[in-house]
């Protein structure tokens, strides 16, 4: 087997299937010739987690198209290939979204291909709408298809909101990262574009009053569809600023933006932003992080209530430059690729009670270092199990999430 | 009746011991005894929501902690002891049934509420918590817990976890799963463990939401960390009828492609609306075919506007009858006749089994046809219940519970009523749960393959399948019940 590190998609060999066949297929040759694969969209994300070592890769790229899309059912089918913006090009159509807003990282990648949304199921990414109750990205995943990691194709979930038909593997194989099933179908669940959309930026002394006004703000009865908080000189406030967004009819944003704007006054006077749909799209590709081409980025998940202290820990450590979302409760990260660096992050995330993920980085440090938090023993033992069931020659992605 | 597998000898010989195993596990308390082994206490537990199907336990065991529970899967795991996890048994597809040499794990008296955590909107509950305590819990604050199964007043969250539990409300809040930060969770081997947590998204795989809906197929939780969130400032409700199914269904086609999502969306049919009105005396219209009741939140404005544009919706169909709300008293009118249903069929007949498939919201008239010629050939009478706006069904079929014949063509009818649903592109339950009731139908729904997969899965958690056996996947095929047998 010779082991090539992050293969290039477009290296000879490459093997891109156009169809649900032909990629059961090349997993069973690859499965009776025991070959492992590095399971990609468009590649967009392999320098996140882990490096992959396999001896080929095997790209989504070529099963694309929408396959089924019932507006009136909030409804949408695609095959994984399928790339981010042609999904919201036929939804804008009938204004209709994703909720969990799943952000396009190429900026964050250096890399210029759109995300897939086989590849943003895989990897669970969710945008700033992830705070609303549903509003991750595999809460909408209503079913899937996919090739095990010997060829046989499998299906879970269907094309029906409510569904508890069996255990739910939707849920497993989202953010699984390609390492217990190659995804080749997705049906996602929709919800109608709002209509309109008002945005209230308060200037904040700190990390923790910031998270307490959009604690505040999330706690409230007017709706609250996203509440970040930029870093001083994030695009272009000069201080620490907390960002919430209200979307609804139109007619109701007036009333409700006087009321948030009640709800924050204890820790200041925000202002009204209009069409600011630009600044989350930002949000959502963690622009305002201003992570160098060479720093780490590091995601921590946490609750907000917990986030001032691990940023001050952070702080302590290494000069980091921070974004949150999320609440407070993800907690972007930048800062000197650096085993010592890495390591006051993962101490930081296991004092607040939560978790991390070394999101990017170059080679050396993601072959260096736990990219995930370890698990306990019997759950990694439960978790080597089901990794069997799925992949049982182990196959798909080795090495991917530690 | 179900098919059992054959109770395990040698278990059923060790009563005694293995009864006072137990007991030396959760010994008596100030709150009872801690198990239950006398023929006649054991009668409550023969049976949960799904009262067609009884079989009493080996014993009951009431524990209080989860060292306790832990305690209890490590020696049944030794001892090769099947399982079956309880919260309140108000299942309706009998995934608390249990099992003649198997224990019953009830987690009723595991009901504090731990931690309530307002700024970071969550909070932290034993699994023994019933769903509409952690609602009253916050109240006070103006929060709720979302998810609401008709069963809140009695069924537990650890239950809710354990099926996935949805709701009237679940077209704006999403079910179980969408309302879930993580839980402490129990394995076979007696490992405790924390899924998830307070945080969103957990890093690695999603091991909260394999185990949400798992049907106890994979172990017991005993601690649940929910997301609260603020209630709205008001809701207020409509009613519009039809005369024909169809155009009530062109009618949810229409509201959804406004861009309006309300937080309720419930269709009833002719027969349905009879059964309520008859029982309830909410004032439906006895001349329609069909009943929506729609309900929005936001402030007494917010709602005016929404109702208006709604009300334009359901007039361009030529309605029977179309009536707003104007204040809450008036709402609780609309939805009395609603919220009675299952007592109001109740009284029709004193038997009844309630289905719960989902279909694409688009083939509902198509369905509702089938489904009355079923009723025909059948000869035995269905009301349906139907949450629109997500396509969950919940035909009700009446039967005499006296006469075998009956119940059998029941669950006949039943079953050609979830063939019909997954054949239309829907599945076999939407709500609640496979359990004992659907586990014959799973290859409807699913190939060999993935059956094998799902089972595989199963195994990976519970090797010697002793977590609720027999329930969700068919007997046959199962190579652990196939030896013991």
């Amino acid at each position: 087997m010779s082991a090539a590190l992050n293969a290039p998609l477009n290296a000879p060999g490459a093997e891109a299937p156009a169809s649900e066949a032909e990629l059961a297929g090349a997993v069973r040759d690859a499965f009776a010739a025991r070959e492992s694969l590095a399971v990609q969209g468009l590649g967009g994300r392999a320098a996140s987690l882990r490096p992959v070592r396999a001896a080929r890769p095997l790209s989504t790229r070529a099963l694309t198209g929408i396959t089924l899309y019932r507006p009136q059912e909030l409804v949408l089918s695609a095959r994984a290939g399928t790339t981010l913006p042609e999904i919201e090009a036929a939804l804008a159509g009938h204004r209709q979204m994703i909720a969990a807003e799943p952000p396009d990282l190429a900026a964050l990648f250096g890399v210029a291909t759109p995300p897939t949304l086989g590849g943003l199921v895989a990897a669970g990414l969710s945008g700033p709408r992830r705070i609303g109750v549903g509003g991750a990205l595999r809460d909408q995943v209503l079913g899937v298809r996919a090739v095990t990691g010997d060829g046989e194709v499998i299906r879970s979930g269907g094309r029906v909101h409510k569904n508890v038909t069996g255990l739910d593997l939707c849920k497993l194989l989202s953010g699984s990262h390609g390492t217990l099933a190659v995804l080749s179908e997705i049906t996602l669940k929709l919800v109608p574009r709002p209509e309109a959309s008002l945005t209230l930026a308060l200037p904040v002394a700190d990390v923790a009053a910031g998270v307490a006004a959009l604690s505040a703000g999330l706690g409230s009865p007017y709706g609250v569809s996203g509440a970040a908080l930029l870093p001083a000189g994030g695009e272009g406030f000069s201080g620490p600023t907390a960002l919430l967004r209200l979307e609804d009819f139109f007619q109701f944003l007036g009333r409700r933006g006087d009321a948030l704007r009640g709800v924050l006054a204890p820790w200041g006077e925000a202002a009204r932003l209009e069409g600011a749909d630009s600044l989350w799209c930002a949000v959502a590709e963690a622009r305002p992080l201003a992570a160098a081409p060479e720093e780490a980025v590091w995601r921590l998940s946490l609750r907000p209530g917990r986030a001032a202290a691990a940023v001050a820990a952070l702080r302590a450590a290494f000069p980091a430059k921070l974004l949150l979302d999320w609440g407070g409760g993800l907690v972007w990260v930048a800062g000197p690729a650096s085993i010592a660096v890495h390591g006051a992050v993962m101490a930081a995330a296991r004092a607040a009670g939560g978790t991390f993920t070394l999101f990017r980085a170059p080679d050396s440090l993601r072959m260096a270092v736990p990219v995930l938090p370890p698990e306990p023993a019997p759950l990694a033992a439960i978790g080597a199990r089901v990794k069997a069931a799925l992949d049982p020659a182990g196959l798909l992605n080795p090495g991917r999430m530690g | 009746m179900i098919e059992l597998p054959r109770p395990d000898p040698a278990v059923l010989a060790r009563r005694a011991p293995i009864l006072a195993a137990l007991a030396a596990i959760v010994p008596d308390s100030p709150r009872g005894a801690g198990v239950i082994g006398d023929p006649v206490r054991l009668r409550a537990y023969e049976t949960d929501g799904l009262s067609a199907y009884r079989q009493p336990p080996l014993a009951v065991v009431l524990p209080e902690t989860t060292a306790q529970v832990a305690a209890l899967l490590r020696y049944c795991h030794r001892e090769g002891i099947r399982i079956i996890p309880r919260g309140a048994g108000t299942s309706l597809s009998g995934g608390a049934l249990p099992l003649e040499d198997g224990i019953v794990i009830g987690l009723m008296r595991m009901n504090r509420i731990l931690e309530v955590d307002y700024a970071d909107r969550l909070a932290v509950v034993q699994a023994g918590v019933t769903n509409l305590a952690i609602t009253q819990a916050v109240a006070g604050e103006g929060f709720f817990y979302a998810p609401d199964p008709s069963s809140q007043l009695a069924c537990m969250i650890g239950g809710n976890v354990m099926m996935n539990s949805g709701g009237a409300h679940c077209l704006k809040y999403g079910v179980t799963a969408n309302n879930l930060l993580g839980v402490t969770f129990v394995t076979i081997e007696g490992e405790v463990l924390q899924l998830g947590g307070g945080h969103l998204d957990a890093a690695g795989y999603d091991w909260l939401g394999l185990v949400t809906g798992s049907e106890g197929q994979l172990g017991i939780v005993t601690e649940v960390t929910v997301r609260i969130l603020r209630a709205a400032e008001g809701a207020r409700a409509m009613l519009a009828a039809y005369p024909s199914n169809e155009v009530a269904g062109q009618v949810v086609d229409a509201i959804i492609a406004s861009g309006i999502i309300p937080v309720a969306l419930e269709f009833m049919d002719r027969p349905a609306i009879h059964a309520c009105e008859a029982f309830a005396q909410a004032g439906y219209p006895l001349d329609a075919e069909a009943l929506l009741i729609i309900e929005v939140e936001g402030n007494a404005e917010e709602q005016d506007i929404l109702l208006d544009k709604l009300k334009d919706i359901c007039g361009r169909f030529a309605p029977i009858s179309l009536r707003v709300a104007e204040t809450a008293e008036q709402s609780l009118a609309i939805w009395k006749g609603r919220k009675g249903a299952f007592g109001a069929v109740g009284r029709i007949s004193p038997d009844y089994l309630c289905m719960d498939g989902t279909i694409p919201t688009g083939e509902l008239p198509r369905v509702l046809r089938r489904m009355q010629e079923m009723s025909d050939a059948y000869g035995l009478k269905v009301a349906n219940i139907f949450h629109a706006g997500d396509g969950n069904l919940h035909p009700l079929i009446m039967f005499d519970a006296n006469d075998p014949e009956s119940f059998r063509k029941a669950e006949a009818f039943g079953a050609d009523i979830l063939k019909l649903c997954v054949e239309v592109g829907g599945c076999l339950t939407g709500e609640h749960g496979v359990g004992v009731e659907k586990r014959d139908l799973m290859p409807v729904q699913f190939t060999a393959e993935e059956l094998a997969r799902q089972r595989a899965i199963k195994s990976a958690f519970d090797p010697q399948w002793l977590l609720n056996p027999a329930k969700v996947f068919p007997l046959a095929g199962n190579p652990v019940l196939e030896r013991v047998a």
